[in-house]
This record gives C-alpha cells, structure tokens and sequence, in this order.
C-alpha cells in the first residue's frame, strides 16, 4: 500500500474540520491538545493512524482528529480494534474509552485485551462520572459519592483503573494527568513506542459533573506535595522539596521524611520492568488517585515488560501455514473423499 | 420402504435383496459413539455413490448419565438409488446400543422394522434407568418388529482378547462391531472406514488396529452365521455427471467462506464465540489459516460482531457466526455495522428456543429476529440455505451482496443442515461468482458518504490509504459528507436512504421460480431448510396426480421482485414452517394475502409425510 512521503507533520495536521464539542474548561480539550502534538513525533504516516473509541464524552475525540476514526457502541472499542490490529498489523492503533466505557459496560473487552497483550493504546480519560449521560456515578467514583443517580451517595465501591489493568496482564501501565502537559506527552510517547497493550488512565476533569475531583494533586500545591513521579531506576522520592520519600517493608510502602539519617538510599527504587507485576499492583494501591489519601498518587510508568503480542502471534501462524502447506481452493472445496459419476452413470472412487 | 424378508437359500447363505432407499438409525449412549458410526456408515455409502441424507440428533448434555433416555445420541442416514431430499420419515433399521435408545427410538420405527440391540446392557439396572417394567427382549412388546439380539460387548471384548488395550477402552470399540454388522447388511465395503482410522489414530495405531478389528468381526459374525437371512444392497444413485464429496452444512458453509475471501481478494477474518450449533464453523475455519483466514475466539458475542467490524473497516472479509441467544447480543453490533454501511456477514445457525433452549435441536424462528430484532430502522439483507451443500452458494451468495451493498448480510441456517449431510457436485472454482473488490482510492473528491447511483453503496476507503482519512460511527451521518448530523430533515433522508438501498438489491436478485403449475390453487412456499421436505412431498403428491405447485424462497429481505404476482396467481398458499409463522407474517403485511401456516417447532424438521397429508388435505386427495 503506498504511503505519503515523510514530510515532518506538525499539530495542525492532526486536527480535523470538526468543531470540538466537549463543554467549555473540560479536561478532554488538554489530552486532545497532547495527543496533536505527540503524534506528529511518532514518525508514523497520518493514514496509518486509527482511532477507535466507545460511547462517552472521551469516545468524540476521534472525530477531532483528522486520522481514521471509529467512533464505536459502548465500551466496544477494544474489541473493534483488535479485529482492526489483528488484519491490519501496519496501522498504529489507538482506543480512546473513558471510566464507564472502558470499566463498566466494556470491562470484559478491556481485560481481554489486555490479557492477550494485543499491540493498541488505550487511553482512559478518568473523570469519575458519567458525564454525557448528565451526571451518575461511575465505576471509579469515590463511596459515599451523591449524583443523580445515588443521592444518598454511593455504596458501591469503586475500581482502581490500574489495578485493574495490572491484574489483567497489561505489559505497559501508566498514569498521568490531563493538564499535566509535559508528563501527559511524555507518557504517551512511552505509550506509543511500547510494543503490545498500553494501558495509560489520565485523570481528567470534568469541570460540570465533577469539577476538582483531582484538585488536591492538579492544584499549585498538590503537584509537588501530592504526585508521586515514577522513574525506573529512581528512587521513590517527592514532596516539595524532594523531601519525603516510599519505603518498602517487604509487605507495604511506607512514607519516610527523608533528613536525620534517612535518605533517598533508604526508598525504593522504582522497576517498571521487574516480571512479577505484584510490587506495581501494590504501587497502584497506595492510593485511589485523588490525592487526599496519607500517601502521593503514583504517576508516570508503573509498568512497562517485554511480551509477545496477540496480533504477531496470529499473524505468525498464518504466514507460517500459508507456507507450509500450500493448497488451492479447488484442493480445499474437493477435500479428501470424492466419487466422480461419468457420463454413463457408473460411479469410481476419486476426482476426475 | 420396508425391507423385504426373502427366504432362505440353499446352503444357509442369505439371499440378497436389492433395495432402493434404506433408512437407519444408530442410537446409543451419548459416549458410544453413534454420531462417529454414522458419519462413517454415510462416508462409505456417499463413496459407493448413493445418493444420501443425514439427520444427527444428540442431546445437549455432553455425556447425560449413562442408560437414561436423555442421554440417548441418535444419528439417522438414509441412502437410496434414485433422488432424495429427506433423511427419511421413519428408520427401517434401528441399531439400538441400550435400552434407553430402544425405548426412546422404538416409537419412530417403521413396522416391520429391523432392530439390532447389544443384548449385553439390557441388564435389570439398565432397564430401570430407562424407564422400562419388563425387558422388551423377553415380552411380547418387539413382535411387530425384527428383532436381532447380539451380545456386542461379549463379542467386542472376545475379539480383543489378545489386545493389550484396557477393558474400558476396549469396550469403547463395541460401536464399531455395529458398524461391520451394518455394513455387511447393506454390502458395504470396509476399507473406506479402516483408511480413515488408520489416518484418525495414526499416532496410536493399537486404537486404529483394534477398531478395524472389531469392525471386520462384526462382519464375520454375520457373514459365517445365519443371523440375518437376507443381505441388501443398494445400488449407486443416477447423480448428474460431476465430482461429488458428502458434505455437512456447517462445512460447506466455511468452505463457501473461504472461496468466498479468494473470489473477492479480501482476507476472511472471523469473530466467533462458541455456541451450539454454529461452534463448527469456528472449528473448521480454525484449521484453514493456510488460506489467509483469521479466527478469533472472542470474549464474548459483542467482542465476536465488533472485531469483525473492526476487521471490515480496515479492508478484511468481516464475518461472525452464531446462533440466536448470540445474534440476540449481537444484534447493537449488527446496528452500528448498518450505520456506518460496511460489509459484515452475520451467519445465524438457528436452533430451538427461546431463550438457551434446545441448543442442539433445530428451529427456523430467527427470522423475525435478524429482520427487526434492532433498535429503529434497521434493514438487513436476509437470505438462507436450503440444504447442506447450499450453504456454500449462500455465504457466496451474502458476500457477494455484503460487498457490493456495504452493509451487513444475515445468513441463516439451521441445526438440522449445519449437522446434516448429503452429496455435494463439486464446481469448478472459475464458475464461481467473480467478487473481486475494488477499494477507493482517489482523494480527488472523496466523502465517505458520496454513493454508487446505482447500488447506493458508500465507497470502502480503508486505513492507510493517503488523503482519504476520514471518521465513522454510530452517530447519524450527513449526507454525503458522512459528518455527524442532528438536523430533522437529513435523519430522514438517511433513514429512507438505507431502507432503499436495501430495497434496491430486489432489482438484481433472481425471481422466484415456481415448479409445477404456475398458477392454480394450491402453492407450497418454503425458506430455509424445509425445501428437502417440501420437494419430497410435492413430488410425491404429483406422482400421486394431485394438482400442486412449490417455491422456495432464498432471499428473505428483500423478496424477490415477482414474489407478490406469484402469490396472487394461487387462490391458496401454504407455508411450512418450523416456527409459528414468521414468513407468513411476512407475506402477510407485504402483499395483504392470506398465507396459511403449516408450523412444527418440535425440534425436529418436518417429515415428507406431514408435508402429503397437509398438501392431501388442501388440493382435495
């Protein structure tokens, strides 16, 4: 298939005719914004982009960007998209779903997905309530929580996006933060060079339904006090003034003032690529990603391993067979057992 | 017909009788392999040139305790010398491994019949789980049938004496005993069937040796006693010249698939999730990756339609295969692939319900669902195989319109000719319909919603292709442009656009021919896979000089464009159905004409006989 000469692309290049919809001040315009400039520096043609999405407010982004889009049903995505990667292992594949889509109506796709490692990208823009639907509660919003649909508030204890991911097998799991601009690209290039299923929750903010959900870590403050930058091969060091710092005791993380004898010696030192996804399913639960628990929010690579990916493994035995065993339809339709009945009517065992 | 009982000639030889149709049924536990010995009874009778029919009938339950009456495996085959379309109203033979597949088949058997029991099982315990106060063998209650008793186990495990095989897996081997009766009764020859274990358990020939073993004592024992007095034989059918194989419906289906990908150029991907009676498609299109296929096992029916979608959008052969509770969670899948016009091939291997069921037992009463089971207005072409080898001409037949028309196809078939057999005329792959595909490619104006005038088909433009970058989705579509709009009038206008296109395939379908007649009184309609029942039983009605014509429907949405004249020209139509009357209602709203309604939904398809009496009544006999 031809593709464009590789002309440098820019941003603009990205950006479709359509007017971008999503409400005024929402989080979704920032990650949009990333993804425009990421992509362009990926070094893959425009025409060889896809993104898939489900239902949701996150699930328009394909249509604002000027790549091929499919703008799905409910937290389908991952399922369209894996029939896209399985026979079309050329294009870079990327699902846009959000915390309903991805972990409520299309839970089972996403653990699917995950598990069997199929090479796309899946961004899940976290913002803890459904808002297209005006307002009710989502999978990853917090108990206790009064909306539309539970005005008593909720008793329905949420998912931690990422441990799920962990826990389904992803090979590459990462977090970061919709107006975290530098990281948010930075994760996504990660993202994008991982080979096999990306998983990346950005926390994003729905400023109508939701509004500061993730303030305590997105304030002036918070983003020092509060996040929690994950480095491989770093030690586990933030606050303010890099002074606080993750221990780990063999069973649980625990936070240490760094100063009076202890140092960055004394914390973890972040693997991303360690095989036993344990430590990382642990590091996802220190804390429900808000930034109002006793511990930061880990952000950045929690997880990123080396494994073979769904849709090569397909198309592997396909190219493998074809090879080996060469057989044309008419051989296929005539199979292993025929009569031939001649002109006569007498019958003999065989083909002509 | 019934077998005839010659006597005796001289020398204790059994005389030899010629036949020209026989029906048998093998019945046992569902472990004892009577699917197996069927298969192989039909594969050596298609190799002599018979013509033949098959109708397997197995319980859900994949091994239902041993001895009781649902856990009875039955699988009937009827061969013949001359042209048939049935596997016969009723069994002339029962071969019958327990008492639980006497008591449960005896009811169908022909008087007169003959039944070859294994007289080892017909223990006091046995005779209890199935339900029976005497034993059959010892009362009075088999004297109108023939009634042969052989102690198969006795005899299998006296044949294996020197094997080194366990007493379990040489008890296994008792099916084939049966076989080898069964094939010197009807003078079969045995080496189709060694050849085929030979091949089967190449890896543990000591099975493949034990079985043949067996199989050629069961044809000594008949062959050196005077157990039967007659031997029969049935002569090969005067098939039109050509190369035959036997073929299941399942199988042809994933081989028109198949041929249907290299015609067309496009990769066949499948999405499935497994379900009775669809799962064999999976199976077979599994082992044909040498052909470029792609098959996944999904998570879960929704997974199984939208991977196929995904596969379609980006320029594959997008297929999922499935039976009613699937196509039911399917069907939002379905939906999207109508509204964003890319082909899909949504093949429904209907079976009884609703709900979970009669998973093995077949139904025709998804029609009304695959037409209108979606939210809105949804049109989907509809067709559907008539028999076994049909489904090859019909998955071409649903690419064909899938690809052209850029929407979703529903292919519909059944339990009873997914699992059934009959000969196949092999064609020759460059008669096959030319599919090939031609992808957009020019930027120069492109809109993904710009249409062929003719077919009103968007144009394909897959990923990759440079300029054409373009969004899709479930959200209504402008005109032409394809971008998402809410405007009153553009809705109906894309509304009314997707019906036409739809509409518009009648202009290029054949019409419907009527055999027989071509006005009168009486037209027997049929879809689907009562065409064998219906034909028999038309053909015996004329034979018979009664006044009556038949027509058989492939097209289901949209009719073919004479349908509405060829009803109007018949004061009275009947259509059997195994549902209760979902073509009727159909027929009904389209043409404002009284259908009357033969329906059976007892899992099982009409017989020849219930057709006549039906057609016997009405045309005055």
């Amino acid at each position: 298939m031809p593709t464009t000469e590789a002309t440098p692309l820019t941003r603009k290049d990205f950006q479709s005719d359509q007017e971008v919809r999503w409400c005024p001040g929402c989080g979704d315009y920032a990650i949009l914004s990333a993804v425009q400039q990421v992509f362009p520096e990926l070094g893959i043609p425009r025409e060889k982009f896809v993104i898939v999405s489900g239902i949701g407010c996150s699930s328009r982004f394909p249509y604002y960007m000027n790549t091929y889009g499919f703008h799905s049903i409910h937290g389908r995505a991952p399922a369209v998209a894996t029939g896209i990667k399985m026979t079309r292992p050329d294009l870079d594949v990327w699902v846009v779903t959000g915390d309903g889509d991805a972990l409520s109506i299309g839970g089972n796709h996403l653990i699917h997905t995950l598990r069997r490692n199929v090479n796309v990208k899946i961004l899940l823009f976290n913002n803890r309530v459904y808002g297209l639907t005006k307002g009710q509660y989502s999978p990853t919003s917090e108990l206790g929580k009064r909306t539309k649909s539970t005005p008593h508030g909720s008793v329905d204890f949420p998912f931690n996006p990422l441990n799920i991911a962990i826990g389904a097998g992803a090979t590459f799991v990462a977090r970061s933060v919709d107006i975290f601009m530098p990281h948010l690209k930075e994760v996504l290039k990660r993202a994008a060079a991982h080979k096999g299923s990306a998983f990346v929750e950005v926390m994003q903010n729905c400023n109508i339904y939701n509004d500061k959900a993730f303030a305590a870590l997105t304030d002036k403050t918070g983003r020092q006090q509060n996040g929690l930058y994950l480095e491989h091969g770093k030690p586990l060091v933030f606050g303010d003034n890099q002074d606080k710092g993750l221990r780990f005791t063999g069973t649980d993380f625990e936070v240490i003032e760094l100063g009076n004898g202890k140092s960055a010696d004394d914390c973890l030192v972040w693997d991303e690529k360690h095989a036993n996804p344990s430590l990382a399913f642990q590091m996802a639960s220190i804390s429900t990603g808000d930034g109002l628990g006793d511990f930061p929010v880990p952000l950045g690579v929690l997880r990123a391993v080396d494994a073979p990916t769904y849709d090569a493994g397909v198309i592997d035995q396909i190219d493998e067979l074809t090879t080996a065993r060469p057989q044309t339809l008419d051989q296929l339709i005539h199979g292993t057992d025929t009569w031939t009945v001649d002109a006569g009517g007498s019958v003999h065992r065989g083909a002509n | 017909m019934t077998l005839p009982i010659a006597g005796q000639t001289d020398a204790g030889k059994a005389a030899e009788a010629r036949v020209s149709d026989v029906v048998i049924r093998f019945a046992g536990d569902s472990g004892d392999g009577m699917q197996l010995t069927g298969t192989q009874f039909t594969n050596t009778s298609a190799l002599i040139g018979n013509d033949l029919s098959t109708l397997p009938d197995f319980p859900a339950e994949i091994r239902a305790p041993a001895g009781t009456l649902p856990g009875v495996s039955a699988f009937q085959v009827r061969i013949a010398d001359h042209d048939i379309h049935t596997p016969g109203d009723a069994p002339d033979v029962l071969v019958a491994m327990n008492p639980a597949a006497l008591k449960a088949n005896l009811r169908d058997l022909r008087d007169n019949g003959v039944i070859i029991v294994n007289t080892d099982e017909f223990t006091p315990r046995n005779l209890k789980r199935a339900g029976y106060e005497s034993n059959p063998l010892e009362d009075d209650s088999l004297n109108a049938f023939r009634l042969y008793q052989v102690a198969l186990t006795t005899m299998t495990r006296r044949a294996l004496e020197e094997s080194e095989l366990d007493v379990r897996s040489k008890d296994r081997c008792k099916n084939f005993l049966a076989l080898g009766m069964i094939y010197w009764l009807f003078s079969r020859p045995l080496e189709p069937t060694i050849d085929w274990l030979r091949v089967k358990f190449r890896r543990r020939p000591e099975i493949a040796e034990a079985n043949v073993k067996v199989m050629k004592a069961g044809w000594n024992f008949c062959d050196i006693t005077d157990a039967f007095q007659v031997r029969y034989d049935v002569e090969p059918a005067k098939l039109e010249p050509g190369t035959y194989r036997s073929i299941h419906g399942n199988s042809a289906l994933a081989i028109g698939l198949v041929a249907a990908s290299r015609r067309s150029g496009l990769p066949l991907f499948l999405g499935a999730y497994p379900i009775t009676p669809a799962s064999d498609v999976l199976h077979e299109l599994a082992t044909y990756k040498h052909f470029g296929v792609t098959t996944y096992q999904a998570e879960d029916e929704i997974a199984a339609v939208c991977s196929a979608i995904g596969a379609s959008f980006g320029g594959a052969l997008g297929v999922s295969c499935s039976s009613g509770p699937g196509i039911a969670l399917k069907a939002e899948g379905i939906n999207l692939a109508v509204m964003v016009e890319l082909p899909l091939v949504i093949c429904d291997i209907q079976r009884g319900g609703p709900s979970t069921g009669l998973p093995t037992k077949t139904e025709q009463a998804d029609l009304l669902q695959v037409m209108f089971g979606r939210n809105n207005e949804s049109p989907v072409p509809v067709i559907a195989a008539s028999s076994p080898a049909d489904c090859f001409d019909t998955a071409l037949e649903a690419v064909r319109l899938a690809t052209k028309y850029m929407t979703p196809v529903v292919l519909l078939s059944d339990g009873y000719i997914a699992n059934g057999a009959e000969p196949w005329r092999i064609p020759e792959v460059e008669d096959l319909p030319d599919l090939r595909v031609d992808f957009h490619q020019d930027a120069e104006g492109f809109m993904p919603y710009m249409r062929n005038q003719e077919t009103l088909a968007r144009p394909w433009a897959i990923p990759g292709t440079p300029g054409l970058e373009h969004r899709i989705g479930g959200l209504e579509k402008e005109d032409v442009t394809g971008n998402v709009n809410y405007e009153p009038e553009n809705h109906d206008h894309m509304v009314r656009l997707r019906a036409e296109k739809v509409a518009r395939i009648a202009n290029e379908i054949p019409e419907i021919e009527v055999e027989g007649p071509q006005s009168g009184k009486l037209l027997v309609l049929g879809w689907g896979s009562t065409l064998g029942a219906i034909t028999g039983a038309v053909n015996q009605a004329w034979a018979d000089g009664l006044t009556v014509s038949r027509a058989h429907l492939k097209h289901l949405n949209p009719f073919p464009r004479n349908l509405g004249d060829v009803l109007d020209r018949f004061e009275r139509v009947l259509v059997p159905e195994m549902n209760l009357g979902q073509l009727a209602l159909l027929l009904r709203a389209r043409y404002l004409k009284d259908i009357e309604t033969y329906s059976k939904v007892e899992g099982k398809p009409f017989t020849r006989d219930e057709i006549l009496h039906r057609i016997q009544q009405m045309a005055g006999a």
